[in-house]
C-alpha cells in the first residue's frame, strides 16, 4: 500500500504526482452536508411552526358546528358549511369536466397527432399555459363565462374557470404518463394486427392509468387551494344557504378562510385557523390518495 | 426451389433522404426458414420490418418496390397494414410480453382480430398456441400470472405463442435469441424447426452459427460498396451453399470470419 502523499512512480518524469489530501476533502464533504441539512431543517422548522400555530389556534373551533353551520357575524355560531359544499361541488364537477377534456387532448397529441409544425405549436402553447398565473384565467372566466355566457357568479362559471386553470396541467401529466409506456409494447400490439386505437385503448392507456390519475388528483388538489381566479369571477360572497345546483352562487374554503382572516375579531382568526386545518386535511388526503394510486397502478418495465 | 411465400421485387427503403436498403430482390420460400445475415448496420432489420409494414411506424420512412404475398402487393394502397400484420406475424429482439396475464397475452390478439367463440373455445385456442410454442407445460398452472413473471426465454416463447395464436402464414423473427442464454436459445431454435411444418419463417441473426444451424436458405446482406451506407442482398442461396461454397467473395469473407 502506498502511503499518504508519496508520489507514484515519480521516477518517470512525465508522470503526475498525486497529493490525495484526504483530510481536507473529507472535511469539505462534511461541511457541505451540514449546509444542506441546515437548509432542509430551516424549511421543516418553518412548516412545524406554522402547523403548531394553526393547530393551537384552530383546535378549539374544530368542532361539529364548524361543518354544520353557515358563516355568521358571531364567531361562536359560524361554520364553513357553505364553503365546504362549494369546494366539494367545485372539485367533483371540475374533475368530471376536465378529465375527459384533458386526457382526450393528451391522447390525441401524444398518440394520434401528425408530427408537424402545428402540433408542435400546440404542444408549446399547452406547456406555456400550465405556467400562466391563475388570476389570468380568472379574468378570462369573468369575461367569457360570467359575462359573455351570462352564467353570473354561479358555481358553473367557477367550474368552467377552474377547468381552464388545471387543463394544461392534466394534459401535460397525461402525456408524460403515456410516454412512459415503452415503444416495444406499442410495436408488439401493432404487429399483432391491432389498429392504432386498439393499441392505445388496451395497452398504452391501460398501463398509464396510474400516472394519469395521479396527475389528475394533483391538479385537483391545486384547484382546491386556488383562490385568485374564483375571487376574480366574484365568488367572494357571504353565503348562508345550501348549494342546490350548478347555477347557484357559491363560495369555497380558501375564500371563506380569507374572509375570516380579514376580520378584526380574534375569534375569527381562530376560526380561520380551524378552516386551514380542514383544508390541509383535505389536501393531504388527496395527495396521499395520489401516491397510493401511483404505487398501486404503476407498471415497472 | 419450393413455392414462394413472399416475393420481394426492387425493394428500396428510405429514412428521410437516407437510402437504407437498395434494390432488394428475393423470393422467400414457403415452409422454410430463411436467415438474413450480414454485418451491423446493413439494414437486416429494416428488410425484415418491410415484410409486415412495420417500418411505416417511423414517420420519415418511405418504401419503394413491391412485396408480393399470395400474388398481392402488400404495399398496394388498397391493402391495410393492419391485415398484413395479422397474416405476417413478428417476434422482436427483446421479449416484449404485455404486462397482463399469460392467458391475456394470447387472448388479446385473438379478440381484436375478431375471434368469436365461447370461453371454452378461447381456452382451447390459448392452450394450442402455448403448446405450439413449447410453453404449455411450464405455464399451464399459472395462466393468470403476469407474463412478466416468466424468465426471458419463456417470455420470448410467449411472444411467439401470441403470434402463432393468430395463425399467420409467415413469422418474422428479429434476432429472437440475442437477449437469451444458450439453453433458451436452443429451445427457440428447436421450436423454429418444428414450426416450419406450418409456417414460413424469416429470421434476422448476427450469429452465423445460428443461421447455419437452423436455416434452410440464407440471404447475405452487405453495403452496396466501399464508403456507401445503403445495404442490399448480395447473395441468396441454400444455407449449405452459402457456408460451403459461396459465390460472392464478400460472402466468403464474412462467413469464414475474415471480416464483418
Amino acid at each position: 500500500m502506498r502511503q499518504g502523499t508519496q508520489p507514484i512512480r515519480a521516477d518517470q518524469g512525465f508522470a503526475p504526482t498525486f497529493k490525495p489530501n484526504l483530510p481536507y476533502r473529507k472535511a469539505m464533504g462534511v461541511a457541505w452536508e451540514a449546509v444542506a441539512l441546515l437548509a432542509i431543517l430551516l424549511g421543516i422548522a418553518m412548516l412545524l411552526t406554522l402547523l403548531v400555530k394553526v393547530f393551537l389556534d384552530g383546535l378549539p373551533y374544530l368542532r361539529p358546528q364548524l361543518f354544520t353551520e353557515f358563516p355568521s357575524r358571531f364567531p361562536d355560531q359560524a361554520g364553513l358549511r357553505s364553503a365546504l359544499q362549494g369546494s366539494i361541488w367545485l372539485m367533483v364537477l371540475t374533475a368530471l369536466l376536465s378529465f375527459p377534456l384533458g386526457v382526450g387532448t393528451g391522447i390525441y397529441l401524444e398518440e394520434f397527432a401528425p408530427k408537424n409544425v402545428l402540433t408542435r405549436f400546440l404542444e408549446i402553447n399547452v406547456a406555456n399555459l400550465a405556467g400562466v398565473p391563475s388570476i389570468i384565467y380568472g379574468l378570462l372566466g369573468l369575461g367569457l363565462f360570467v359575462r359573455g355566457l351570462g352564467l353570473g357568479r354561479s358555481l358553473l362559471a367557477g367550474v368552467l374557470t377552474m377547468t381552464l386553470v388545471i387543463l394544461p396541467v392534466i394534459i401535460v401529466s397525461t402525456r408524460e404518463a403515456l410516454r412512459a409506456v415503452p415503444a416495444s409494447i406499442r410495436e408488439a400490439a401493432l404487429a399483432l394486427g391491432a389498429s392504432r386505437w386498439e393499441m392505445v385503448r388496451d395497452h398504452v392507456l391501460a398501463y398509464s392509468m396510474g400516472g394519469i390519475f395521479t396527475g389528475m388528483i394533483l391538479a385537483l388538489s391545486r384547484a382546491i387551494g386556488e383562490t385568485a381566479p374564483l375571487i376574480t369571477i366574484g365568488a367572494l360572497t357571504y353565503i348562508a344557504f345550501d348549494l342546490h345546483g350548478p347555477l347557484d352562487i357559491f363560495t369555497v374554503l380558501p375564500i371563506q378562510i380569507f374572509n375570516w382572516v380579514s376580520m378584526p375579531q380574534q375569534a375569527f382568526q381562530r376560526l380561520a385557523a380551524a378552516g386551514i386545518i380542514v383544508l390541509l386535511a383535505l389536501l393531504l388526503s388527496m395527495n396521499s390518495l395520489a401516491i397510493w394510486l401511483r404505487n398501486r397502478l404503476q407498471k415497472r418495465w | 426451389m419450393e413455392q414462394t411465400a413472399l416475393d420481394i421485387r426492387n425493394l428500396c427503403v428510405y429514412y428521410g433522404h437516407f437510402l437504407a436498403i437498395k434494390d432488394v430482390n428475393l423470393s422467400i420460400p414457403r415452409n422454410q426458414i430463411t436467415a438474413i445475415i450480414g454485418p451491423s448496420g446493413v439494414g437486416k432489420s429494416t428488410l425484415l420490418r418491410a415484410l409486415n409494414r412495420m417500418n411505416e411506424l417511423v414517420p420519415t420512412c418511405r418504401t419503394e418496390g413491391e412485396i408480393l404475398f399470395d400474388g398481392q402487393n402488400i404495399y398496394d394502397p388498397k391493402v391495410d397494414p393492419v391485415e398484413v400484420r395479422r397474416r405476417i406475424g413478428m417476434v422482436f429482439q427483446k421479449p416484449n410480453p404485455f404486462p397482463k396475464s399469460i392467458y391475456e397475452n394470447i387472448a388479446w390478439g385473438l379478440r381484436i382480430n375478431g375471434f368469436r367463440g365461447s370461453r371454452a373455445q378461447m381456452d382451447e385456442a390459448v392452450e394450442r398456441a402455448l403448446r405450439a410454442a413449447a410453453l404449455w407445460d411450464e405455464v399451464k398452472d399459472k395462466l393468470h400470472q403476469s407474463g412478466l413473471s416468466l424468465s426471458g426465454g419463456q417470455q420470448q416463447r410467449l411472444c411467439l405463442a401470441r403470434v402463432i395464436a393468430l395463425q399467420p402464414e409467415v413469422i418474422l423473427l428479429d434476432e429472437p435469441a440475442s437477449a437469451l442464454d444458450p439453453i433458451a436459445t436452443l429451445k427457440i431454435e428447436e421450436l423454429m424447426r418444428e414450426l416450419t411444418k406450418e409456417y414460413t419463417i424469416v429470421i434476422v441473426t448476427h450469429n452465423m452459427q445460428q443461421a447455419a444451424r437452423v436455416s434452410d436458405y440464407t440471404a447475405m446482406m452487405m453495403l452496396t460498396g466501399e464508403g456507401e451506407r445503403s445495404g442490399t442482398v448480395i447473395e441468396f442461396a441454400p444455407t449449405k451453399l452459402i457456408f460451403t461454397n459461396p459465390q460472392d467473395k464478400r460472402t466468403e469473407g464474412y462467413v469464414t470470419g475474415r471480416f464483418g
